[in-house]
């Protein structure tokens, strides 16, 4: 089953909370509106010819101009070799979804990273914690408007150039050896043949 | 992390929390395992990872799109070469290149190789971490000459840095042909030796058969990948069944776990469909190098690829499972986003709920079995 065979079929099923399949400028998708996206997830998964059984990828990426966060589902079936992907569109400010760990066990990871690195909140994940950073690390690196704090519990994560301090100390170096040392006076102008 | 865990916990009876890791020698990487054992029986076993979390998808929208190829080495040191290919792919479709087919055959070439490299590590260190401390030297030895042809093949011998978008950077050099023959020749020969030594072995197969069962059902739902997902009896393989590259011309066989030292999905099988595959990557480069066709090296792409704003997704197979890369883009010169799914990280999210009962030595088996690489899972 091709990519709009399947989009249709979801469509039939959800009605309009799926959003038409974008312009496949290379890679397609659809847009579930957020609410819907464990039913369309379900239902993916359980109907015979679809059996989506592979959460190939998990994701998300954030868009501060639409002041939106997308999570980006890539759903594959080994049986039938097709797939889908699927998005939905959350606020930037509260992104909440529902997990889909009760449909793939296999998303508990992949969205305990989205947690950590976008702040996206999955409601009633066994396991919400952050998986790659510690625990009191402070916001979520790879939204866009990240500022990065100068340190974490005092081990510094910025540093000057090491370049600038060496230039430094090349200067001084070169300025004590000259005072030590003062160059010779320059020979006179070598007088013109004639 | 721990503070969080240990209130998790309940602390009532007579169970101890082992801090397993981070630097313990069995870990692959830098890994650490918080352990709830009852005596030598686990309860449970929670990863902890990110100790070499170096933010490479917050790199990618930095930098430009042909320079984020040396930092996708990183991501896998072990087998840095798939890296390369899967980011080089996501790039010419998201600008639509069309690759030399000569630079093609020596992508497979480059990569088929690596994944000896990469399995030469993984059974030689999993034979040391349940206890055979020899096979490690038999491993290394077999990979330090294959190091020795990728390093002759593109100047390095763990970052490569060899593909580029729209083909690889240098040809083979002079000789190096037959050098990789005879290497293979060599190879084929030490796969039996290495069969005599360990497949074979009464001790090592009544060690890892029936142990850290991972059913086929199991193995799918937790989005497990490559040799893991092979040796659960899944027969997939991106290479034949969504193919990429050149590997449509070749031909090659797919092992798959069928239970030889017990039941289907133990850590034999995951161990041994890794030995099968590297006859197969023999195999795969055999043929390449003998319809090796000539012609040019790279497309032609501008130095400041700019694709149109759009998103694509790149799956190859990689030594550790699945590799995809998802690129966004924006339409300007940097990726919009840039998201890379690795093998070990799938595989990493089984442990916790594959470790109830086992014992904290077969958690050693496990992990060697499910070949996780630190800087993978944490990127």
């Amino acid at each position: 089953m091709n990519t709009i065979e399947i989009h249709q079929k979801l469509q039939e099923a959800l009605g309009d909370a799926v959003g038409p399949l974008s312009e496949p400028k290379i890679d397609s998708f659809a847009v579930v509106k957020a609410d819907r996206i464990l039913e369309a997830c379900a239902f993916l998964r359980g109907t015979p010819g679809l059996e989506m059984d592979f959460l190939q990828d998990l994701t998300a990426v954030d868009w501060p101009k639409r002041s939106v966060i997308e999570v980006v589902y890539h759903l594959y079936s080994f049986p039938h070799r097709h797939g889908i992907v699927l998005k939905v569109e959350l606020d930037r400010a509260n992104p909440v979804v529902a997990t889909a760990t009760t449909v793939w066990k296999g998303a508990n990871w992949l969205e305990r990273e989205v947690y950590d690195l976008f702040g996206v909140t999955f409601t009633g994940h066994p396991d919400l914690r952050r998986v790659m950073l510690p625990d009191d690390w402070v916001g979520h690196p790879l939204r866009k408007d990240y500022q990065e704090e100068g340190g974490f519990h005092g081990i510094p994560n910025l540093r000057e150039n090491p370049l600038v301090e060496l230039r430094r100390l090349d200067l001084v170096r070169i300025a004590e050896h000259l005072k030590a040392n003062p160059p010779p006076p320059p020979p006179p102008p070598a007088e013109p043949k004639a | 992390m721990s503070k969080l865990v240990l209130r998790r916990l309940d602390r009532n009876n007579e169970e101890m929390l082992i801090n397993f890791g981070p630097q313990h020698p069995s870990t692959h990487g830098v890994l650490n395992f918080l352990v709830e054992t009852d005596g030598e029986v686990m309860r449970r076993a929670i990863p902890d990872i990110g100790y070499l979390h170096r933010s490479l998808e917050k790199i990618g929208e930095m930098v430009q799109y042909p320079g984020y190829m040396p930092y996708t080495d990183r991501i896998d040191y072990l087998a840095a070469m798939f890296a390369n290919e899967g980011y080089a792919i996501a790039v010419e479709r998201l600008l639509k290149i069309e690759v030399p087919k000569r630079a093609q055959y020596l992508r497979a070439i480059s990569c088929e190789l690596n994944r000896i490299t990469s399995h030469l590590v993984s059974i030689g260190t999993m034979a040391t971490d349940i206890g055979a401390v020899t096979p490690l030297v038999y491993a290394l030895r077999e990979r330090e000459l294959l190091n020795d042809l990728l390093e002759a093949l593109c100047g390095a011998r763990l970052t490569y840095n060899y593909h580029r978008i729209g083909g690889v950077a240098f040809d083979m050099p002079e000789g190096w042909r037959d050098k990789v023959l005879a290497y293979l020749d060599r190879l084929d020969s030490s796969i039996q030796e290495w069969d005599r030594l360990i497949s074979t072995n009464e001790i090592y197969r009544k060690r890892l058969g029936g142990v850290a069962v991972i059913s086929r059902a199991q193995a799918i739902d937790y989005g497990l990948s490559g040799p893991n997902l092979r040796g659960s009896g899944v027969d997939w393989d991106l290479r034949r069944d969504v193919p990429y590259g050149a590997y449509p011309d070749f031909s090659f066989e797919v092992p798959v776990g069928c239970g030889w030292a017990g039941v289907v999905g133990d850590c034999y099988d995951r161990y041994y469909v890794r030995v099968l595959e590297m006859a197969q990557s023999s195999r795969i480069i055999r043929q390449a190098l003998e319809k090796m066709p000539d012609g040019e090296l790279t497309a032609k792409v501008s130095r400041k690829p700019k694709p149109e704003a759009g998103e694509v997704q790149s799956r190859i197979e990689s030594a550790r499972g699945e590799l995809a890369y998802y690129l966004v883009s924006d339409g300007t010169e940097r990726p919009y986003r840039l998201r890379a799914r690795t093998g070990s990280f799938m595989a990493m999210g089984i442990i916790e709920d594959i470790s109830p009962g086992l014992m904290v030595a077969d958690l050693v088996a496990l992990i060697a079995s499910l070949d996780v690489v630190a800087p993978e899972t944490d990127r």
